[in-house]
């Protein structure tokens, strides 16, 4: 696997792991109480996307998916600018939601295509999940899409998307967070 | 709203009410059942009824008292005892025929 491939599964691997987590804050407090469930089912769908594929590049790469998800400072995730924003208003998270699931619908698709057939099996099973994810994100869409406070979230977020390298102090306090207990550990600590 | 939801466990079997989901409308409705009742391989189909389309039913009158119109108007153990005896009795006659033949 060379490194160009390498790099695009571990940047949809730390879109999907900080999403997950992200969209995880709303257990609890989503507006609805199906909502609640619907919600946070999709945060933990996106968490299983992230292990399976930092496993297969654990596997590559001579490391653990744990290692890969949360022994890497925060300058080394390669996830974008969009899914690291703590964001509390719901339109606006509807607004992540929704743009984040058109994007990685044709990221999927180009992963399906792939010539390693580990990779395109992979991408194919994902896919088979994030229908329900975008179904969710149309539905909600369609709902809100003439209100100006979710039309000015999606203007707002959309440039987000491609924002790669550079990285928001809101994923250091995340990371912070999400590593805690990992790092309350000496390093090589069987959990 | 509320939307009734009925769930179908293989193919062929008769569907059962499964629960309910509160959605803002059909769209809703659609993806909260399947998340809570069709996600994980459970259901062969689902049905989602508005509570409101479903109509209810709880007296059932029965003013002449026709009980035989129930299940329970047959009460079972009675008529096996009386069937038994009445073969019983048509055997032991067969028997006395065919001493006196």
């Amino acid at each position: 696997m060379d490194e160009k491939v390498q790099n695009t599964l571990l940047e949809i691997a730390d879109d999907e792991l900080i999403l997950g987590w992200r969209d995880s804050e709303w257990t609890g407090i989503a507006p609805l109480l199906e909502e609640d469930v619907a919600f946070s089912s999709i945060a933990q769908n996106e968490i299983g996307h992230a292990r399976a594929l930092y496993e297969l590049l654990a596997r590559e790469r001579g490391t653990s998916a744990d290692e890969l998800a949360f022994d890497r400072s925060p300058g080394e995730y390669r996830c974008a600018q969009l899914v690291e924003l703590r964001l509390l208003d719901w339109g606006q998270t509807i607004a992540r939601h929704y743009l984040y699931e058109q994007a990685d619908a044709i990221r999927l698709a180009q992963l399906k295509l792939s010539s390693d057939s580990e990779i395109a099996g992979l991408a194919a099973k994902i896919d088979r999940e994030e229908t329900y994810h975008r179904m969710h994100a149309q539905m909600w869409h369609d709902r809100l899409q003439d209100e100006p406070r979710y039309v000015a979230a999606l203007e707002e977020l959309r440039p987000l998307l491609d924002q790669r390298g550079e990285h928001t102090s809101e994923l250091s306090e995340l990371w912070e967070e999400m590593t805690m207990v990992r790092r309350s550990q000496p390093a090589g600590t069987k959990w | 709203m509320i939307y009734e939801v009925f769930r179908q466990e293989r193919k062929g079997q008769p569907f059962q009410h499964a629960g309910s989901v509160e959605a803002a409308d059909d769209h809703f409705a659609d993806v909260y059942a399947r998340e809570q009742y069709g996600r994980r391989g459970e259901s062969a189909a689902l049905w989602i009824v508005p509570r409101s389309a479903v109509l209810e039913i709880h007296e059932f009158v029965d003013e002449l008292n026709r009980n035989y119109h129930r299940v329970d108007g047959y009460p079972l153990k009675e008529k096996l005892k009386e069937a038994r005896e009445r073969a019983a009795s048509a055997k032991s006659a067969g028997a006395l025929s065919a001493g006196e033949g």
